[in-house]
């Protein structure tokens, strides 16, 4: 039955969009693909790839407590997720650990936490569904919500743009120009807990990170324009939102990790065949051709 | 006679301190510059080179001491857009997407709207000094295809297009080429004649002694401080150096 879908095209994009579940889910992974994309840029220049799998694994016990006190769980998540970036500060700054362990030692530190209180608060918490992200069965709330943290986001990062792409670049220079460095870099943690927060919804908790990394390492391999790698950064992040919802849905795979996987594959190709940055240098194997 | 208030001073510094948790980069160290002079800070690795930049621009806290510049706070210098820094090559990512033009631009961030968008005027203001280190056919390579010569020239680019009186300089002379040399030698004088006070860290003795009025040589704190033909002395040099020989240190490397 499924092998005969396959035989046009046409009916492989538009039979899934008969299900009203299937259509929320593609706008809505497009939506929370388009924001993690945009912070994505920032995070993977800054270098806060380990920051971002930090806040993002930090939020669980942010989502089980606001589920079980009937709280929206964005609320619990940002709470969790910048509390857990003060505390990294704290115990980096009292102590002599380095910093890449107090990362580690704190986000496993409340990632457990997370897990233990979900398994003592007996409620209709879907573990599976925090873990691994459920972008299919997304209710109503949930969707407010996330469009409503998207457009903060979004709003935000438009907002301060060039500030952040400087703070990013030369934050000295920034500070000596009286930009408030501080300011900035809380901006972008905030930014960064709340589009964990969308974004686990789509490909949950333990890949979430993938979201804020990947679209941006991809498009850095592409561009050599801080604008350019933006717009890169979003479409393949939003393509490969769609690519996963639509493989998951045709071969019965597990949604998150269909559209992590995605992104993975078009990294690997932009890793490869990259005009300029690509080990094969695509431009090169065309003249060769010539 | 001159008199000898704050304000007849770009840069005055009194025994100031910065210390990284309870670590101490540097401590009691005094400077006093006035406008045109241009003024060398030599000292080894971990001296507090680097430190004494940070504290000027505000970008560490002193922990004891007073900094004023053209007579006021850090602060409302930096609101003021007087002091520009210009990082060593090694200081900034040269792999980040950014064009020559977007580099020199945000000299200008400061005194921009929220937005940054460029007036009429910020724009000449790039285009005059992406002109005057020689780059107007570069302005939109992006700094990682330039050479370590002509990357130092972009954030020159920078510090004239902020329009700053205080240039602080990370390294100038280190991994550029000889046009590039020389070209920072032309627009010191230049930005000697226009009043500016420069300060500039370096390695390089020989650049001492040719471009500096002054000189500053510092371990943790001031070994030595006045004019370059009195104080660069080999004793002085030594002593700064903890008691290597400047042959010894600088033979290979220059």
């Amino acid at each position: 039955m499924e092998l005969c879908s396959f035989l046009t095209l046409d009916s492989f994009i538009t039979d899934p969009l008969t299900h009203d579940f299937m259509r929320k889910a593609l706008l809505m992974s497009s939506l929370v693909a388009a924001v993690c994309g945009f912070l994505s840029s920032y995070l993977t220049l800054k270098g806060w790839a380990l920051m971002g799998d930090a806040v993002s694994h930090s939020v669980m016990p942010g989502v089980v407590v606001a589920y079980a006190l009937g709280l929206p769980f964005s609320l619990g998540a940002f709470i969790f997720g910048v509390g857990s970036v003060a505390l990294i500060g704290f115990i980096k700054q009292k102590s002599r650990v380095k910093e890449d362990t107090v990362i580690g030692l704190v986000f496993t530190g409340f990632f457990a936490l997370g897990i233990v209180l979900v398994s003592k608060i007996k409620s209709n918490i879907d573990l599976h569904s925090i873990l691994f992200g459920s972008p299919l069965g997304i209710s109503l709330s949930d969707v407010k919500q996330t469009i409503l943290i998207s457009l903060l986001v979004v709003i935000l990062l438009s907002i301060f743009r060039k500030d952040l792409m400087l703070y990013c670049f030369d934050p000295r220079h920034a500070k000596t120009v009286g930009i408030n460095v501080f300011f900035l870099h809380y901006l972008l943690l905030t930014c960064l807990s709340l589009a964990a927060v969308v974004g686990l919804q789509s490909v949950g908790i333990i890949l979430v990170v993938a979201m804020l990394i990947t679209p941006g390492a991809t498009a850095y391999l592409l561009t050599d324009k801080f604008d350019n790698m933006t717009v890169i950064s979003v479409l393949s992040a939003i393509i490969s939102s769609l690519i996963g919802i639509y493989v998951s849905f045709w071969f019965d795979l597990e949604t998150g990790g269909s559209i992590v996987l995605a992104q993975t594959f078009i990294f690997l190709f932009a890793f490869l065949f990259a005009p300029r940055y690509g080990i094969f240098k695509l431009k090169k194997l065309f003249a060769g051709f010539k | 006679m001159e008199t000898m208030n704050y304000q007849n001073f770009r840069i005055d510094a009194e025994n100031i301190c910065v210390d990284y948790n309870g670590k101490v980069a540097l401590y009691d160290a005094n400077l006093r510059l006035k406008p045109g002079q241009i003024c060398g800070l030599v000292g080894m690795n971990g001296a507090g080179k680097t430190t004494f930049f940070n504290a000027l621009t505000g970008f560490v806290n002193i922990s004891k001491g007073k900094i004023r510049i053209n007579g006021e706070s850090v602060r409302s210098a930096q609101k003021d857009q007087t002091i520009a820094y210009v990082p060593q090559n090694e200081g900034i990512d040269s792999q980040f997407p950014i064009s020559v033009w977007d580099v020199v631009m945000m000299g200008r961030y400061g005194s921009m709207n929220i937005f940054r968008s460029p007036r009429e005027s910020d724009v000449q203001a790039v285009k005059d000094a992406i002109e005057r280190v020689d780059l107007s056919d570069h302005l939109s390579t992006p700094i990682g295809n330039l050479s370590g010569g002509q990357r130092k020239r972009t954030f020159l680019a920078r510090a004239i297009a902020q329009r700053a009186s205080i240039l602080l300089l990370d390294e100038p002379f280190s991994g550029v080429d000889i046009r590039t040399e020389k070209l920072i030698s032309e627009l010191f004088i230049q930005f000697k004649n226009e009043g500016k006070t420069i300060l500039l860290s370096t390695h390089d003795m020989i650049h001492v002694r040719e471009f500096c009025d002054l000189v500053l040589l510092i371990n943790k704190t001031v070994v030595a401080y006045g004019e370059t033909s009195e104080v660069f002395t080999p004793e002085n040099i030594t002593t700064t150096f903890g008691g290597i020989s400047p042959d010894f240190l600088f033979g290979p490397e220059s």
